[in-house]
């Protein structure tokens, strides 16, 4: 019986501190029973796919977003990560293929060289926000523009196709079959990151850094830890993240061209923020940014069954997050 | 007409479990500089922040020419010619000069003769004279970034006195000034008094006082002790006046004697020539040394050298002959040192996490696991361990720190330097802003302490506290150490003499 009264009283507060998505999920279920094929398994695996490639750049975002930082330069680099990859993956005897002198290479190692891309990437915004102490907004503004610069000098702007089979067979292959219930690789994909991600969050003592550099950095700083080396990291592995979202995203589509990934980085971080990612730092979980992006992929989904115009569908999104980001203020402003 | 310019009377103000003001006056004659002088805390500041209606009084009337008035914001003092230097100067060094007098009032003229525009013409004329009043010959265009904090101080002064300015308050202005600058801020106080501005003095530096001003009011906690014709007094008859009172503090018995000196720090000197110079001083083992001085002592700067948030030109540390090589606090953690620091919202606690995170913050990799994996039953250990010693009140590890008391608070992050077992410990303020009770069991955490054998410097504003916990009392005034006391012998006179020893 207490229990039960726990429950209930847990629930409340969930209702009651997440309007957002209380709303956003009970908006969905009505227009479930309203209108035909939207609880389908075929929409349930788009939903699927669609939020495993988003959570994966959420996940990137949501370190540097709660040690009070932002990237705004992860749409950018999941652009260029997919455009890089696909460039590679392109079949040796493809007609179009961009670089005639590179031969065909397997999946794998091109996810490894985009990696390592991406990985010196998120370094660079690391080192210039630490070392050069320009503000996380500025400095991947910076970078933002930079790498978009670098994905039009690689593509030469030039829509990329023609990918391996496989890698297209491998990224959108599933369990099951598509007209029944099936569950996505890219789900599983998910997952594991999901589960690696809260590991290093609530295990390990680098997460422990990073949410004590996000409640006070000049307290972390006075306690020892050594606040330029764990924000590196958490900017690194922010561009790994995006890397390996880029390549799935490659895949998934089937083709890559320079406005990929474009304004990602703010659905990113709209999604965090819905999901409870604390703007004023220190505060996030990893489920928190599985909710915050699953409600925001089930909002573009209910749009469009709505009919509503794509052109509506940004101011959507676009009041949604500016009321998600006053409501978190609030709640602090409450505790204050 | 009255014979005073401004009076305040019977002036109280209490804030949530302080009284800080109990029936506190001021009169102020016109044409004379009255010094208000004070311990840190005896109510100086929120004495001048009521005249300036920043605080509400509870209690209390203001005159000005005998009528009684009420002053409800600082624009409106300002209106009734009531102005402020504050300590630390607030300029945009990327304006001009004239922009930073003129900032919020610019004097404005319409163009076209409708849309209305700052006249900059009439602004740099005002300032140019403004400038001349303060003896001060600059281009009211430059910007004021290129001036020395004396000029800016000068400008500060300017812009104070602009408008029709009868009292001019002065919070401690050569706290950061040449012994050249303050004869230069001196002429500039002689030509306003000769205009008949009152001028408010308020200053620690007992021969400024006594050669500048010609009234002196002393308070103490709060309250109005008396005013005095300044050509009367001696230093030490200010002093006696100042920290005259018994002490209501109960103390825990020490029950250890310190042994061998084990930590050394010689001529130490920060890269800020402002700053703490040439400190040399030395902790024993199982000894609580004190460190006593008047606010801009520079105490806390220095012991933040010491741990390597701040940096420092020349000195050497050394812990049992050993020479220790500091550049951040990571490098002092290492080698056995803490510091819990003075300012605990801004450096202490992190306050949306919980209280588990918060202690074991420092000492993390001591509960890692095949050299990754955190060992959460450790760390719950470690709270639950702090929670029984030192009886740190809380629902459990997981709440958040921000909604624990002060003292609770303290408790938690004494309790993070303790994880790491240090030699030295460094508390800079340690029970301010804790009410008495939890006083006392920091009090005896800290006797503890020294009895198993750290050591302990510990900084204080209070007196009381110093007096009755230390060993010895090292007394620090401008950045220099002015000398030690030992425990036993230290009164509030002779710390208060040592404290004040200006070059």
């Amino acid at each position: 019986m207490n229990k039960k009264d726990n429950f209930g009283k847990k629930f409340l507060n969930y209702v009651k501190s997440n309007p957002i998505v209380v709303m956003l999920v009970i908006v969905a279920i009505i227009v479930g029973f309203t209108k035909d094929n939207f609880f389908s398994w075929k929409n349930f695996g788009n939903l699927m796919s669609n939020t495993a490639v988003r959570f994966l750049i959420a996940l990137g975002v949501s370190g540097c977003l709660i040690t009070k930082g932002t990237d705004l330069s992860a749409g950018r680099q999941v652009g260029l990560a997919a455009c890089l990859a696909g460039i590679l993956i392109q079949k040796g005897d493809y007609s179009g293929k961009l670089w005639k002198m590179v031969p065909e290479m397997n999946m794998f190692v091109v996810l490894l060289i985009v990696v390592i891309i991406g990985a010196a990437l998120g370094l660079l915004n690391g080192a210039i926000i630490t070392l050069l102490k320009v503000p996380p907004f500025i400095t991947t503004l910076g970078t933002q523009t930079i790498v978009y610069g670098l994905c039009l000098v690689v593509t030469d702007a030039q829509p990329i196709g023609g990918f391996q089979k496989s890698f297209i067979d491998l990224i959108n292959g599933r369990i099951g079959n598509s007209n029944g219930f099936h569950l996505p690789y890219l789900l599983f994909v998910a997952a594991l990151f999901g589960v690696i991600f809260w590991f290093l969050y609530n295990k390990m003592r680098h997460g422990k850094y990073m949410y004590a550099i996000g409640g006070n950095e000049v307290a972390a700083e006075v306690s020892g830890v050594n606040t330029t080396k764990t924000l590196m990291l958490i900017y690194t592995t922010a561009g790994i993240m995006y890397a390996i979202a880029g390549w799935l995203l490659a895949g998934k589509t089937g083709g890559a061209s320079t406005s990929m990934g474009m304004g990602y980085e703010l659905e990113a971080i709209a999604a965090c923020t819905i999901g409870g990612v604390s703007t004023t730092g220190g505060i996030g979980t990893v489920s928190g940014v599985l909710v915050g992006v699953l409600v925001f992929e089930l909002l573009k989904i209910v749009l469009q069954f709505l009919g509503v115009n794509p052109y509506y569908n940004y101011i959507v999104q676009g009041v949604v997050i500016v009321v998600a980001v006053a409501l978190d203020v609030r709640k602090y402003l409450a505790k204050k | 007409m009255s014979e005073f310019v401004l009076e305040m009377r019977g002036v109280c103000k209490s804030f949530p479990g302080v009284k800080a003001l109990d029936h506190a006056q001021l009169k102020l004659r016109p044409g004379t500089v009255h010094a208000l002088m004070g311990e840190n805390g005896a109510g100086k500041s929120t004495l001048m922040k009521c005249m300036f209606g920043i605080y509400k009084m509870d209690e209390g009337e203001i005159y000005i020419d005998g009528q009684k008035t009420v002053i409800s914001d600082p624009l409106e003092a300002w209106d009734k010619g009531i102005s402020m230097v504050h300590q630390e100067l607030q300029p945009i060094p990327a304006r001009t000069i004239g922009e930073n007098i003129f900032l919020g009032r610019y004097p404005m003229k319409k163009a076209l003769g409708f849309i209305p525009v700052v006249d900059h013409d009439k602004m740099y004329e005002d300032t140019a004279k403004l400038l001349k009043r303060v003896r001060m010959d600059f281009d009211p265009k430059q910007k004021l970034g290129t001036l020395t904090v004396s000029q800016m101080q000068s400008v500060e002064i300017a812009k104070a006195v602009a408008g029709n300015c009868r009292v001019l308050i002065l919070d401690e202005p050569t706290s950061s000034l040449t012994q050249n600058e303050v004869e230069a801020l001196f002429r500039i106080v002689e030509d306003l008094k000769k205009e008949g501005v009152a001028i408010v003095y308020i200053s620690h530096k007992m021969d400024e006082i006594l050669r500048i001003s010609d009234e002196v009011t002393i308070m103490r906690d709060g309250q109005y002790i008396g005013t005095w014709e300044a050509k009367d007094l001696t230093t030490d008859f200010i002093i006696t006046k100042m920290v005259g009172r018994e002490l209501t503090n109960l103390y825990p018995k020490r029950e250890n004697i310190p042994g061998d000196v084990v930590f050394e720090v010689e001529d130490f000197t920060s890269i800020n020539p402002r700053s703490f110079r040439h400190c040399s001083f030395n902790v024993r083992k199982g000894e609580i040394l004190g460190v006593a001085g008047l606010v801009g002592a520079q105490r806390t700067e220095l012991m933040e050298g010491l741990f390597g948030t701040r940096s420092h030109t020349s000195g050497t540390i050394r812990y049992k002959g050993k020479e220790l090589k500091i550049t951040r606090p990571k490098d002092a953690i290492d080698h056995g040192i803490a510091m819990l620091t003075e300012d605990r919202r801004g450096s202490g606690i992190m306050g949306v996490l919980s209280v588990a995170d918060n202690i074991s913050v420092a000492s993390l990799n001591k509960y890692i696991d095949y050299g990754f994996i955190l060992n959460t039953k450790k760390i719950d250990e470690l709270v639950e361990e702090n929670r029984k010693k030192m009886n740190i009140k809380t629902p459990s590890g997981k709440t958040l720190i921000q909604s624990l008391s002060g003292g609770n608070q303290q408790k938690v992050l004494i309790g993070r330097w303790l994880a790491n077992d240090p030699d030295v410990l460094i508390l800079d303020e340690p029970t301010r802003g804790i009410d008495v009770g939890a006083k006392y069991e920091i009090y005896c955490i800290i006797a503890d302490l020294a009895k198993q054998g750290k050591s302990i410097i510990m900084i204080s504003s209070e007196m009381g506290e110093l007096i009755g916990m230390s060993d010895r009392i090292m007394v620090m005034c401008d950045g220099r150490i002015t000398g030690f006391i030992d425990g036993k012998e230290a009164n509030q006179e002779n710390i208060m003499a040592l404290a004040t020893q200006f070059e």
